[in-house]
């Protein structure tokens, strides 16, 4: 009974979704604010039902009804009760339902925000959101059902929704297959809700975006409502890279974080484009430029995120049939291309009245270089994008599969990423309007300077690789240019203000929380990058089957085998091999470690977990990679020394930091004066029309 | 080994010339084995190249049997002398080019190299030509000037007009 209310009231739901898409299209075209309201309460009331479909769904999850097919696929007995509920989102179908939620969810909290000066983007952003919820909602209602059961008939199990036949019966395996156990990490369980929810925040500044073309209203309204969304939802996508990131190190057993496989670039270019567009919404708000221009980011960006999950979910990755196969892959095609036609068809429809306000004095302006930044963006996005299409392409067209992998992204991407850098420690020191070689110089010559000191200090102490020395300078570039900054503001207003410094600090950063939460994350950038140098160009790793007692050395540290046990855990259903080593650094005993596999009998994988010992410095990262199980005499590691990555996991939680104190509402965006500069009547006359 | 074969110098002339053969035979063979690839030998060829059957796993981190096989397919071509380049070639040839981390530079791959550098270079192009058309009219408006100034104000007045409409409405 159970998974047919599920069903039923996601039904319900994706008609109300597209009643409410029609209902405000139509309303808004016969002046009928009472059709728009009730458009508006429609939209509304997608939450709830899709809250009840998957409260259905986490039910059905919970309490081991393995008759439903996506619950057997999912989990099993031996799961404790809240990676049940995680399981949620560990398979096709369940995943699309929660996109679908977190979307309704989106949309529903942006109606009820107050519209009294902006009631005509209402009905317009009620139809854009309502197209996009109604399309996740109906490939769940009938491609990707997560209701459907196990039903006998005449001794055959057939999975279906409604009894295939009079006769049949519901069948019940005994036990599910079980999550797969990489699923089962902390890590696991976060990212994908992070992920999809920079994902679908993303979907509402395109709607307003789409609203304000439709409209005509193209003044940068749209941006002022939207920035805290995309600030948002650039935190969530940020976060659900970093946490992938984490558990592939954590978890995935190969010593890395990132591995340029399609499935991550897939979520690295809506953050490319978001990114992107965070930084050129600025030059709209301060300079009236770049209209088109921020247009088409956000239209990317949306396009990019169903792309994305497009990628990820049609199967089209592991090969082009399997796309044509898969019932949802040529409907996610013909969406995205239908959304990315007809939006391009509105900008260009409104090109002409997307007129810069102002123009462009010199390459050396803030916004000049924003553009360089956006350029930047471009090209690695191009980069991302060709690497995980040419395989596609070349199944198709050719025949033969072909893999593009690290090499190709690192050797192209790695001198956009270097610019990108540099970027960062000049642009927030040139001036909005007008910059020269003179003024940038004398703001940036000290950072510049001790910079250059401190790459010689490297080459001499640290590395003479010129790749890392590049990287290096460039880092410790930004660290300082960014750092003066700060010093340089805190300082003028404690001689202003006669306050002591940190008074002065905290409150220039709390009065510029956007500008200094910027700041900020450009130092955790600069710290990720130092990471990101570390494990690409220093890492050192090794192998080796070892007996009791033996050891392997790998740079300053030694590794010795101690004993290896393995046990079965049958409550939660996993074997554990569990090996204990001691680690030594330079000939002095610093601690054991524990690196182990553990074997998921109801999925049937294992799942290497490593042995770490993190300081600033390096990670020594150990893998138990075989083991002789008759005699317990030897075990195979792999050993890897990975030189400062955990500046990658510093550099994030203060990104963390950053984007939070940038993003934190405080008062309403939207209530703030309109603009003080020049321009306010060109913008106003178009939002009269 | 000397103590060995001075020991049985003892046993006759037919014993001893067997014995030389055999350890001879055997040091011939233990020359052949003795410098067995080691595991990072081994994975230095393998990090580059791409498990034939797992998705983009390089194949020395891949945790499957298969792997593990082809892992010690490595290990025996090296102990045999082959070269790094032979051995990938050996797995191109068995398993197609999809076990390389890059497509070889060859016709149609050729478009994976290209694409995106001629993409970043026109976008280049299209950003300077944007600077300069943006830099220029500042020149050619304060020149030709009075209609590009005289624009504000009468949109201003329209502006004005319709807030006053606006207005009266709401009243």
């Amino acid at each position: 009974m159970l998974p047919e209310f599920g069903y039923g009231v996601l039904l319900v739901s994706f008609i109300v979704t597209v009643y409410s898409g029609f209902a405000a299209w139509y309303g808004v075209r016969n002046g009928s604010a009472s059709l728009v309201e009730s458009a508006r309460r429609a939209q509304l009331l997608t939450f709830p039902l899709i809250s009840i479909s998957a409260a259905v769904l986490i039910y059905l999850l919970v309490n081991n009804h393995f008759e439903v097919s996506f619950v057997y696929e999912v989990t099993s007995q031996s799961m404790p009760t809240y990676l049940k509920v995680t399981a949620w989102w560990g398979g096709q179908a369940g995943s699309l339902l929660f996109w679908a939620w977190l979307l309704a969810m989106f949309t529903s909290a942006v109606t009820i925000r107050k519209w009294d000066r902006d009631l005509e983007f209402l009905p317009w952003v009620i139809v854009v959101s309502s197209i996009t919820l109604a399309f996740f909602v109906g490939m769940v209602v009938f491609y990707e059902n997560p209701f459907t059961r196990f039903w006998d008939v005449g001794g055959q199990v057939v999975p279906s929704l409604f009894a295939p036949s009079a006769s049949a019966t519901v069948f019940t395996p005994q036990d599910g297959q079980g999550l797969n156990p990489l699923l089962r990490h902390p890590g696991m369980v976060i990212h994908p809700p992070m992920l999809y929810l920079g994902f679908v925040s993303f979907v509402i500044p395109y709607a307003f975006a789409m609203a304000a073309l439709i409209t005509g209203r193209t003044d940068d309204r749209w941006i002022r409502i939207t920035r805290r969304w995309t600030l948002w939802a650039w935190l969530f996508l940020s976060m659900g890279l970093v946490l992938g990131g984490r558990w592939a190190y954590d978890v995935l057993g190969w010593g890395g974080y990132w591995g340029w496989d399609p499935v991550e670039i897939a979520a690295f270019m809506p953050w490319l484009t978001g990114t992107a567009f965070l930084h050129s919404v600025m030059i709209q708000e301060k300079r009236g430029l770049l209209k088109h221009w921020n247009m088409i980011l956000v239209i990317l960006t949306y396009s990019l995120v169903v792309f994305g999950t497009f990628l990820t979910r049609s199967g089209v990755l592991s090969s082009v049939h399997a796309f044509a196969n898969s019932p949802i892959g040529p409907m996610f095609m013909a969406f995205v291309s239908l959304t990315l036609i007809s939006s391009v068809a509105l900008l260009i429809k409104r090109w002409p009245e997307l007129k810069s306000e102002t123009e462009m004095k010199s390459m050396l302006s803030r916004e000049a270089l924003f553009l360089f930044n956006n350029l930047l963006f471009m090209g690695i996005l191009v980069v991302c994008f060709w690497g995980v299409i040419s395989p596609l392409a070349s199944e198709l067209f050719t025949g033969t599969k072909i893999t593009v992998g690290p090499p190709y992204y690192e050797r192209a991407t790695g001198p956009l990423f270097a610019g990108l850098l540099f970027l960062m420690a000049i642009a927030p020191l040139s001036a909005w309007g007008h910059s020269t070689v003179q003024t940038l110089g004398r703001a940036l010559w000290k950072s510049a300077l001790l910079a250059s000191i401190l790459t010689v200090v490297l080459v001499f102490t640290y590395t003479k690789n010129v790749y890392a020395l590049i990287g290096f300078f460039l880092i410790a570039f930004v660290l300082s240019a960014t750092v003066h900054e700060f010093w340089r503001g805190a300082n003028a207003r404690m001689k202003a203000q006669n306050e002591n410094f940190f008074t002065s600090l905290g409150r220039l950063m709390g009065r510029n929380r956007r500008r200094y939460g910027g700041y900020i994350i450009h130092i955790s950038m600069a710290l990720m990058a130092i990471g990101i140098l570390g494990i690409e160009i220093f890492q050192k790793e090794t192998q080796g089957t070892i007996a009791a007692g033996e050891s392997l050395e790998l740079g300053e540290y030694r590794v010795e085998y101690r004993e290896l046990a393995s046990w079965d855990d049958f409550g939660a259903g996993v074997n554990y091999t569990r090996s204990v080593v001691d680690i030594y650094e330079n000939g002095v005993f610093i601690g054991q470690l524990f690196p182990r596999i553990d074997y998921y009998y109801d999925s049937q994988q294992n799942m290497t977990i490593p042995g770490q010992h993190a300081t600033l410095r390096d990670d020594l990262y150990i893998l138990l990679v075989d083991w002789q199980p008759v005699s317990s005499q030897g075990a195979t590691f792999k050993i890897y020394v990975n030189p400062l990555v955990n500046w990658l996991w510093i550099g994030s939680l203060t990104f963390l930091l950053g984007l939070i104190f940038a993003a934190w509402p405080d008062k309403d965006p939207a209530d703030e004066p309109i603009r003080r500069k020049v321009g306010v009547v060109n913008r106003q006359t178009s939002a009269a029309d | 080994m000397n103590n060995y074969k001075l020991r049985i110098t003892n046993y006759g002339f037919l014993a001893l010339a067997f014995v030389l053969v055999a350890t001879g035979l055997f040091y011939q063979t233990a020359l052949a084995q003795e410098p067995t690839p080691t595991d990072d030998e081994v994975n230095a060829i393998a990090k580059q190249l791409y498990c034939p059957v797992c998705e983009n796993t390089p194949l020395d981190v891949c945790p499957t049997e298969a792997c593990r096989q082809w892992r010690e397919l490595i290990r025996q071509q090296l102990a045999e002398g082959r070269t790094e380049e032979e051995i990938k070639q050996y797995f191109v040839n068995n398993y197609g080019a999809r076990v390389l981390s890059e497509p070889p530079r060859t016709g149609f791959n050729w478009l994976v190299y290209v694409v995106p550098p001629v993409l970043l270079l026109i976008g280049a192009a299209v950003l300077f030509n944007a600077f300069r058309a943006w830099t220029k009219p500042k020149v050619a408006a304060s020149a030709s000037g009075s209609g590009r100034e005289a624009e504000p104000s009468s949109v201003d007045d329209e502006y004005i007009k319709r807030m006053e409409e606006e207005l009266k409405k709401r009243k």
